[in-house]
């Protein structure tokens, strides 16, 4: 667990070498320093926040502003339930409580053991598949109550082996 | 890649290229963004290791494009020369599809598309339904280039528009053809293209900017993913010769984040237009030069407004501010900038290619060209549609769409997202353009056209709508921050049952305070909803209050699931599907729902082919 200990400016130089140092900057830094980091802490906000020349506050007003980030850890899988108008429309709504019920947390939560985090958005387009659960990256349409449990299961069948054979 | 340096050399290029003979091998075409989501991407690597061990590399090409429209049916693919139409592609199928369809020339019927009209097999695209009815000008390039090929681009004549308009116009001249052509913004507002570039042309200052507003926030809403995910080169083409209109010198791609493949596309887009040269100095060796970035957005509604994207480009809260000033006038770092949206940038290549008349001569009088449709929600055929302007929503909903499966009926369609509203049964006539949709309450807005059947609840679907906006508000101005809680907050009393007949006149009036006193087209739109469903379902929000009952069974406290015994035949359906095991009943005997455990989730009634679960 070195890496959590090298000052947040050196785990992000690479990220500061590939912009410039405009304000412009902050949004596309923000977001490779989430991808990198997985989320955005204090000490990597004060970090980008001396690196652009502005006030600390205010690289944490554009982090709170927008949906996509994180200011807190998250878990290994991320769990997206869409609550577009077409899966709305099409049941999302039973979906999201099925996730909840499974998973034991509500929506922007993270699971005590750090395996799950669990969010809605607010369209990913692909609306004529609705209703659609995403598991990190991985896209399934046309879902139903006890098929997302049934691929959360997956997932927890998976996490258990991989343990197993630690 | 040697840069083109002239409208000459492209045209060689375009020759050169379609002489390749690679180009002439028999091609399957697969949609490899859309159909993602049910696996096409398992079916693109079987096909690519089946071409390897059979050693047909260079007898066979495998094209992976952007979306066919007909997501419903996917994964979906054509067979070229022939233009054989598969769908429910699996992998499994990818060796038969080889050795008797590309390789022999037969039709595979079991991959075939069957009309559930005409019971017809439909062995090419248009002989499906589906498609026959469509008219692609915006999406004539989905389904048959690889976006991330630059070179199938050019050889269906990509960048000729660009080199005509440097080549043969003054920078005037393309505008009066724009505004000649009547292309009215696709993003929503419906505002003239060619009046709004002629402003920031006018406009001092510099540089000036040019802006793609790809942010596609309406949820329900995927056209402008399809044309990224498509034929990203039709937008960075359409922007070009908007910045040479303008006498702009830079651009921006706004696009969100939500949609990996499109930001993925589109940057390669932009590297393999400038290994060309045609984005960055002296393009086709003029003086006009033209350089593009791409800007992911972070996830908020709010972004999509012109202004809020402007302070968002620029590294702030993405809050909208008055106007004016205008973006024309003071945009993008203070300078005159014009935005458009994904579909305006990409209709114009066409337009200087095929000319004004020709683009004038489609659609209606005040709505000219093509509208691309997001079908979605409880229709047959989900996908995307483009139709001329004036199309009616019958023609779209139920002869390309299908209609309503599962016996339903049809109750609206929801059009324009959170600042549309609900277009009811009586109006599947009316002819959809700007001017006539928002005649009847609803807007246009970007073509998001979510369905609703009667087991839809309208106050919910209200309810729904007022939620998304009032949490998407950046919160700047009290009549939204606040009036969208208080238009929430009754809402939802009334789809929990604890509605009064007062809440209807007071929903009215907040509704109207909020459009009036907003800032921004958000707040101003937000009541939409709620407005358009009290105009056009007044009686359903009447049950709610007076009756305490929600007549679609989905306000879970005021619904009642139970088996009509008559019409039960006891398949057992609903009690494998139930969640909480509410239902019992043995085999061929009527099922009863034990009301103590029902969570009225609904999952019982939607199985039943039957019908006989009822709504009290
Ligand atoms: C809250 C809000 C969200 C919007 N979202 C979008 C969007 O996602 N995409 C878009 O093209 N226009 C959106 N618009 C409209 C834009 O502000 C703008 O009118 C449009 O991009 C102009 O392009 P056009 O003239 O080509 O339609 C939005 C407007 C508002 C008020
Ligand atoms: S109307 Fe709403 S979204 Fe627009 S500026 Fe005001 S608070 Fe913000
Ligand atoms: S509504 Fe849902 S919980 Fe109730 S009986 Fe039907 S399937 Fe079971
Ligand atoms: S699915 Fe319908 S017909 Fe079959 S047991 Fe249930 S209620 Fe009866
Ligand atoms: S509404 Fe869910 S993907 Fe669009």
């Amino acid at each position: 667990m070195r890496t959590t200990q090298t000052p947040a400016t050196d785990q992000l130089a690479d990220v500061f070498a590939r912009h410039g140092r405009e304000r412009s900057d902050l949004i596309p830094i923000l977001q490779e320093a989430q991808d990198k980091l997985g989320y955005l802490s204090k000490e990597t906000m004060r970090a980008i926040a001396r690196q652009l020349r502005v006030p600390a506050s205010s690289v944490l007003g554009v982090a709170t502003f927008y949906a996509q980030f994180y200011l807190q850890p998250r878990g290994r899988h991320r769990v997206v339930v869409c609550r577009g108008t077409a899966c709305h429309v099409r049941g999302s709504r039973e979906i999201r409580e099925g996730v909840e019920q499974k998973l034991g947390i509500r929506e922007g939560e993270t699971t005590e053991d750090l395996l799950f985090s669990y969010e809605t958005v607010a369209c990913l387009g692909n609306c004529a598949l609705a209703p659609l659960l995403v598991i990190d990256d991985r896209y399934h349409g046309r879902m139903t109550r006890e098929r997302a449990a049934t691929i959360l299961d997956e997932y927890l069948q998976g996490e258990a082996q991989a343990r197993g054979t630690d | 890649m040697e840069p083109i340096r002239s409208a000459e050399e492209l045209f060689a290029l375009k020759e050169r290229l379609r002489g390749d003979p690679q180009r002439h091998l028999p091609c399957i075409s697969l949609c490899d963004t859309g159909c993602r989501a049910l696996g096409s991407a398992a079916v693109r690597d079987t096909f690519i290791a089946e071409i390897r061990k059979r050693g047909l590399s260079d007898k066979v090409r495998l094209q992976t494009t952007g979306c066919h429209g007909f997501c419903e049916r996917g994964p979906v693919l054509v067979v070229r020369p022939q233009g054989i139409f598969y769908q429910r592609v699996a992998p499994e199928d990818v060796p038969e599809i080889i050795e008797k369809t590309v390789l022999n020339g037969e039709t595979i019927e079991r991959l075939c598309y069957r009309d559930p009209v005409s019971r017809k097999l439909c062995h090419k695209e248009e002989d499906v339904p589906f498609y026959r009815r469509q008219s692609k000008t915006v999406f004539r390039h989905n389904g048959m280039i690889d976006p991330q090929e630059i070179d199938d681009y050019l050889t269906l004549d990509g960048y000729e528009a660009l080199a005509k308009a440097l080549q043969s116009m003054t920078p005037d001249e393309v505008i009066e053809e724009v505004s000649r052509s009547g292309l009215r913004g696709r993003g929503g507002a419906g505002f003239p293209t060619g009046r709004k570039w002629r402003l920031c042309r006018e406009a001092e200052g510099s540089p000036k900017y040019t802006v793609c507003n790809a942010d596609e926030g309406d949820p329900g809403a995927f056209m402008d993913r399809g044309v990224c995910e498509g034929d990203p080169h039709a937008i960075l083409e359409g922007m070009l010769i908007g910045a040479y209109a303008i006498g702009a010198s830079e651009g921006y791609i706004y696009v969100r984040a939500e949609y990996p493949i499109a930001v993925k596309y589109l940057s390669r887009a932009i590297e393999q237009a400038e290994a060309y040269g045609l984005l960055g100095d002296s393009i086709l060796g003029t003086d006009f030069s033209f350089h593009l970035k791409i800007k992911q957005g972070a996830g908020a509604f709010v972004c999509g407004e012109e202004t809020a994207l402007i302070a968002s480009i620029e590294g702030h809260r993405g809050m909208p501010r008055p106007r004016p000033p205008f973006p024309a006038q003071s945009g993008l770092f203070g300078k005159p900038t014009n935005i458009n949206n994904v579909e305006t940038w990409a209709n114009v290549p066409v337009i200087i290619s095929r000319g004004a008349d020709w683009f004038a001569s489609i659609g209606t009088e005040k709505s000219t060209g093509t509208k691309i449709f997001a079908l979605a929600g409880k229709v047959q055929n989900t996908g995307l549609v483009e139709v001329p302007m004036g199309a009616t929503l019958r023609e779209v909903v139920f002869e390309i769409g299908g209609g309503v499966p599962r016996r339903r009926t049809f109750k609206a369609a929801q059009m324009g997202g959170p600042s549309g509203g609900c277009v009811p049964e009586q109006y599947l006539d009316m002819p959809i353009d700007f001017d006539s949709v928002s005649a009847v309450g609803a807007i246009m807005g970007s073509g998001g056209m979510v369905v609703m059947d009667n087991t839809t609840c309208m106050v919910e679907v209200a309810r729904y709508f007022t939620d998304f906006v009032q949490s998407e508000s950046c919160g700047k101005c009290v009549p939204c921050r606040i009036g969208t809680r208080r238009l929430l907050e009754t809402l939802t009393r009334i789809t929990e049952g604890l509605g009064e007949d007062s809440d209807l006149a007071l929903l009215r009036e907040i509704g109207e305070a909020v459009q009036t006193a907003s800032l921004c087209g958000l707040g101003k739109t937000a009541p939409n909803p709620t407005l358009s469903t009290l105009r056009h379902f007044w009686h359903e929000y009447e049950a709610h209050v007076r009756d305490k009952k929600c007549p679609a069974g989905v306000c879970k406290a005021l619904t009642t699931f139970v088996i009509d015994a008559e019409k039960c035949t006891g398949c057992g359906l609903c009690l494998k599907g139930c969640p909480t095991e509410a239902i019992t009943g043995e085999l061929k005997v009527p099922h009863v729902i034990d009301q103590e455990k029902c969570i009225k989730c609904g999952s019982c009634r939607d199985v039943c082919n039957l019908g006989a679960v009822l709504v009290t």
